[in-house]
């Protein structure tokens, strides 16, 4: 059973990245934007200096990278490639529409596994540049991840066995009358969560935190600065259209075709997370952590065992 | 298998047991760390190479995860200013080395010695629910015994290493409100 999604021969995979590059820069322009958007008299004193997506990247590209001393360069430099590697990674097993890059059994799992993937590409990113700050950064990241990996987990889990299968075709085809949001919204938000955290966004962007003046990001200048940053943009976007595949449906929907469908909740869900970015404070990894063990943890094991309950006696 | 499956076999295999050595040549904990991570993941490629595809997924899980955390507590207890300068990953030299040497001759004479059955029929489609099978099928009791053991375990082994306990938070009479942490969490116990 391919689960009503055709595999693309690999021909298909720049394309794919190409897509998933678009919704990573409209996520990055409406950050800009928003950010634009004067909030205060402080701001509007200052007329003219609009934040764009294609100032920052032309900036980027021009400057020098600078290397601090005694820099493990090739740990570093792996961490900051492995970031938007991981998103393409993730992207390679979602059904865009009806269609899907690899049709793996094991979808659900590989996210999953990609997603851990960031946790040493975020750390070796902390380490690599020799700095304290950007180190304390990789530290933040590894403590709040400890905090929603496991509610992540949990909140993949839900889908998989509503469905009775990892293969995210199959999860997709088993919304088709019943969206998953609906009945494990808690999941659903757990999972936003998460993809806040492996992409180091919003509310979980401590380990990037100005506090500690960057953090991961203190080093990191030049193109370096710009793959960091446009990784955790195509991470954020990977995850949104997770989200919408594993809560939202998928490609269903009426009149549209099945990839508008996609296209249009993985924006949603992405203009959501940038919204909300700027509603929500930047939680303390230390608290967070607390929060995440003793409040998390259980409300989503919770949501597993209500889906599960459900599945058994259906 | 395949002429293409053998190569990537043999290529992962060659990937695994250079990252494992490398260990032990680099001078950097986190370079040590994430050799052996690599080392973990060329072995889970062979398991997908095996269309034990679950097992192989899981596995690189796993070890990322692994290696992500044990690189902290590697820099945090290995070496004397911890482990952030560049600093050697061998002691005991001669006897580790006799030691593992004499361990790898004898796990590879044992896999070159052992009469593996040789195929009948073709596997099943999913080998993974097979694997499963054959392993815990029969087992089922030791392996709901073997969990909460370890588990019980692990929480054991943190309560007798936690310098602080409840009469440290909340006093003799357990009281005390708010708590004396030395850090505030975030739920406000």
């Amino acid at each position: 059973m391919t689960g009503g999604v055709t595999p693309l021969s690999a021909g298909w995979a720049p394309v794919v990245a190409l897509v998933l590059l678009a919704g990573a820069v409209v996520a990055a322009a409406l950050d800009a934007a928003l950010d634009s958007v004067p909030a205060g008299r402080a701001d509007r004193a200052r007329p003219g200096r609009r934040r764009t997506v294609t100032a920052a990247v032309a900036r980027l590209l021009r400057q020098r990278r600078r290397v601090p001393v005694a820099a493990d360069v090739l740990l570093w430099r792996i961490g900051v490639a492995a970031l938007p590697v991981a998103a393409l990674l993730m992207a390679a097993v979602l059904p865009l529409g009806r269609w899907t890059l690899v049709d793996w059994p094991v979808g659900v799992v590989w996210f999953n596994a990609v997603d851990v993937a960031v946790w040493a590409a975020v750390w070796l990113a902390g380490w690599g540049p020799n700095s304290a700050h950007a180190l304390i950064g990789g530290y933040r990241f590894l403590a709040q991840a400890l905090a929603y990996e496991l509610p992540l987990m949990f909140a993949l889990t839900a889908p998989a066995v509503a469905a009775g299968t990892l293969r995210i075709g199959g999860v997709v085809q088993a919304q088709q009358s019943l969206w998953f949001v609906v009945w494990m919204p808690v999941a659903f938000l757990a999972f936003c969560l998460g993809v806040a955290g492996f992409s180091v966004f919003g509310p979980l962007s401590a380990p990037a935190g100005s506090d500690i003046a960057g953090g991961v990001l203190a080093e990191a200048s030049g193109v370096d600065r710009l793959i960091v940053l446009a990784g955790r943009y195509l991470l954020l976007t990977a995850g949104s259209g997770f989200a919408a595949a594993l809560f939202l449906g998928g490609g269903a929907g009426p009149l549209l075709p099945a990839w508008a469908w996609m296209a249009l909740k993985t924006l949603a869900v992405l203009s959501a997370l940038v919204v909300l970015r700027r509603r929500l404070p930047v939680l303390r990894p230390d608290r967070f952590m607390e929060v995440g063990w003793l409040v998390l943890v259980p409300v989503t094991l919770l949501q597993l065992l209500v889906v599960s309950v459900v599945v058994v006696a259906r | 298998m395949g002429v293409l499956s053998t190569v990537a076999f043999w290529v992962l295999a060659g990937v695994a047991v250079v990252f494992g050595a490398l260990v032990f040549r680099v001078d950097s904990m986190a370079r040590a760390t994430y050799c052996l991570a690599a080392s973990f993941v060329a072995v889970a490629v062979v398991l997908v190479l095996f269309r034990q595809d679950y097992l192989g997924v899981v596995t690189a899980l796993m070890m990322i995860m692994e290696m992500a955390i044990m690189a902290v507590y590697m820099v945090m207890f290995m070496g004397m200013n911890p482990a952030l300068m560049p600093m050697s990953m061998v002691h005991g030299r001669r006897t580790a080395l006799g030691l593992s040497v004499g361990l790898f001759v004898v796990l590879t004479v044992g896999v070159l010695l052992v009469p593996w059955p040789s195929r009948r029929g073709t596997p099943i489609a999913d080998v993974t629910r097979a694997l499963g099978e054959s392993i815990m099928g029969p087992k089922m009791l030791v392996m709901l015994t073997v969990s909460p053991v370890l588990f019980a375990t692990i929480v054991a082994a943190l309560v007798l290493a936690m310098p602080r306990g409840r009469y440290d938070r909340l006093g003799d009479d357990l009281r005390r409100r708010p708590p004396t942490d030395p850090q505030r969490g975030g739920v406000g116990r």
